[in-house]
């Protein structure tokens, strides 16, 4: 196994034995090869990721600490670990660690969502809780919820990554034209998720009282009533979606050069577009089902983590970083709120901070298509 | 800048061609561009495909290249039908440059130019010594070397095309098509490309493109497939198949066919409406018809 770093503007003839070709790719890039396996991967993205990345746990580590029964930060170390008071452990495990959790794995799956959709449009504007996908995961859920009265995880999460992609399907087939042009499919999508908004309140109108308060809390996006028993399957599928994304990001990244580029390529166009159309919607329907819509991570993430990482394009693995330190902030913001005045649900800080990051957008993209 | 006369490969445009499109039928949904069509790419030629504007020429290098299926008829590729292959063998073979293509935001040359490694990779094998030397002979071949850390929104427009064609060159197919590769770009750097797609074909690359300027097809090509209406008129060398008549036949303009003064190949002159017919010759006075 050998690894090569390389620093900018080396020149082709550098140094000595400098047989092989040399490519300066205008940032240090690392290329590691070994026999059966081969990759390169740029020092800034990767660090900036993992940076991205520990800062979102060390967050979520902070706030395991707050709550109705304070404990310190060394209480909650000793207790992940497995030792330290047995209170302790039943508190920081069995209530809190679920909600860490969720807070890190559905911001990764959020931006990783958002990441496969502004990839696939072309545009910083197309995600899922933009163009109405995320809203046709809740109506979903809602009438599962209130009409057939089930709570089951499994069932939720069915009925969501179903309604997201009958809205998906309804989104595309409106905006097609001879072809599908992102900035139409964006404000289709927006149409469509203003118009489901409305049936989401009017089915939450016509529940029972009981029902309706426990779902108009959901309705929010909230974390804190996140536990084992509905995270597990939540991350027994994100595994799915990651393994996936996985599988598809180098033809997801040819996507970029445009249809008839990647297809001169040799991308299985259809085939690919239409998986990664599925799998992005699971993202969301995944948090959603268990935690209600949380909007404005999948729009903001993948823009941000481009600007910070400097990747070409929209990165996967980046955005999901990005994704999870967003949800983590947010959270905290959250959980301190809690603490010092009142409580509110996570989704509506996400909505607020990401909803002035959407208007800007939003005018932007108006000026330069419009 | 004398290109080197190209012996007339086409005469043998027959089974052994490496892309042949056979009676194909060929439809955006229920437009039909061309009705059996069949022609032949002679084996390690540059082939110029010219005629009029919405003639079918692009159409009909999309559907080379397998982005278009047509609805009836076939296109053969190395012995085989193309649908036959799987789309990254394809892409193995035979390379496309698109008249426009989309370059992600923020990114720069020689990662832009490696995307075009995509065929050659798989799950694991994503950036080889074979990658990198392929990368960094395409940035050479085009010029491109010292571009290679730049970001592609800054580069010229002329500057820019070069990369593309490097991304290409990354591919390493036997068989290129390019899809008006010199549109938009300033004369000096029209010729340029030119030169560097002729030194291609004089490595042993089979170079299909889709031209405007009649007289850079004459100049650069060994065959021509002149095309109208969907259907293709004439292939040949230049010298056979640019006379005035087929240019006022398939382009509508009366002309006045010359040996160029710097090839000896076609050159081709729009006549005003008041001027003489064709024949008159008259301009210069050493011509001889083609």
């Amino acid at each position: 196994m050998s690894l090569y770093m390389r620093q900018r503007r080396e020149g082709p003839e550098g140094g000595p034995g400098a047989r092989r070709a040399v490519v300066d790719f205008g940032t240090p890039t690392l290329e590691l090869t070994t026999r059966r396996l081969s990759s390169r991967i740029g020092v800034r993205s990767l660090t900036v990721t993992l940076v991205m990345a520990a800062i979102a746990v060390m967050i979520v580590i902070a706030m395991m600490a707050i709550g109705d029964f304070p404990l310190t930060i060394p209480d909650v170390l000793a207790a992940l670990a497995g030792t330290g008071d047995e209170f302790h452990r039943v508190i920081v495990i069995e209530w809190r660690l679920p909600i860490a959790l969720a807070a890190l794995v559905f911001g990764a799956l959020l931006g990783l969502g958002g990441a496969i959709f502004q990839s696939l449009t072309r545009n910083p504007l197309g995600s899922p809780d933009i163009i109405g996908f995320d809203a046709g995961s809740f109506t979903a859920v809602l009438v599962t919820m209130l009409v057939f009265g089930t709570r089951n995880y499994w069932t939720v999460a069915t009925a969501a990554i179903v309604g997201g992609i009958v809205v998906a399907a309804v989104v595309y087939l409106l905006a097609f034209r001879g072809g599908i042009q992102g900035f139409r499919l964006i404000i289709v999508g927006i149409g469509v998720a203003a118009m489901l908004g409305s049936v989401n309140s009017y089915l939450i109108t016509r529940a029972n009282l009981q029902d309706a308060i426990a779902v108009g809390f959901w309705s929010a996006g909230t974390l804190s009533r996140t536990s084992w028993s509905n995270l597990v399957p939540a991350m027994l599928l994100a595994a799915v979606v990651v393994l996936g994304s996985a599988l598809l990001a180098s033809g997801l990244r040819q996507l970029e050069l445009g249809d008839d580029g990647a297809r001169a390529h040799g991308v299985a166009l259809n085939r690919d577009r239409l998986l990664l159309m599925v799998l992005g919607v699971m993202t969301t329907a995944i948090v959603t089902a268990a935690a209600g819509p949380i909007g404005f991570i999948a729009l903001a993430a993948p823009q941000l983590a481009r600007r910070v990482a400097g990747t070409a394009g929209v990165g996967l693995a980046s955005s999901a970083a990005m994704g999870a330190l967003l949800l983590s902030a947010a959270h905290a913001i959250a959980v301190l709120s809690a603490m010092w005045f009142l409580p509110i649900p996570v989704g509506l800080v996400t909505v607020c901070i990401g909803g002035t990051y959407f208007i800007i957008l939003l005018i932007r993209e108006a000026r330069r298509h419009l | 800048m004398t290109p080197a006369p190209t012996p007339a490969a086409h005469v043998h445009a027959g089974a052994d061609a490496p892309v042949r499109v056979e009676d194909a039928t060929i439809a955006y949904d229920t437009r039909v561009i061309s009705e059996h069509l069949s022609v032949a790419v002679p084996e390690r030629s540059f082939t110029a495909i010219i005629g009029p504007n919405a003639c079918g020429k692009s159409t009909l290098l999309r559907t080379i290249s397998r982005i278009l299926a047509p609805s009836s008829g076939r296109v053969v590729l190395d012995g085989a039908d193309v649908q036959s292959y799987g789309a990254k063998e394809v892409a193995r073979r035979m390379g496309l440059l698109p008249p426009t293509s989309l370059a992600p935001d923020g990114i720069r040359v020689a990662d832009l130019v490696a995307r075009g490694r995509f065929p050659h990779q798989g799950l694991f094998r994503q950036w080889s010594a074979q990658d990198r030397d392929a990368v960094a002979a395409a940035l050479e071949a085009t010029g491109t070397t010292e571009l290679s850390g730049r970001l592609v929104d800054e580069l010229s427009g002329g500057q820019r095309q070069r990369v593309w064609v490097a991304m290409l060159l990354a591919q390493q197919t036997p068989i290129m098509l390019l899809d008006e590769p010199t549109t938009f770009l300033d004369i000096a750097h029209q010729y340029e490309l030119l030169e560097l797609f002729r030194r291609l074909h004089a490595q042993g690359r089979t170079v299909v493109a889709v031209l405007h300027d009649l007289n850079q097809a004459a100049r650069y090509a060994s065959t021509l497939i002149v095309m109208k209406d969907g259907q293709v008129v004439a292939t040949g060398t230049p010298a056979e198949v640019f006379t005035a008549g087929l240019i006022e036949e398939v382009f509508g303009l009366r002309c006045l066919v010359v040996p160029d003064p710097v090839t000896g190949t076609p050159a081709v002159f729009p006549l005003a409406p008041e001027d003489p017919p064709a024949e008159a010759g008259a301009l210069a006075d050493d011509s001889q018809e083609y």
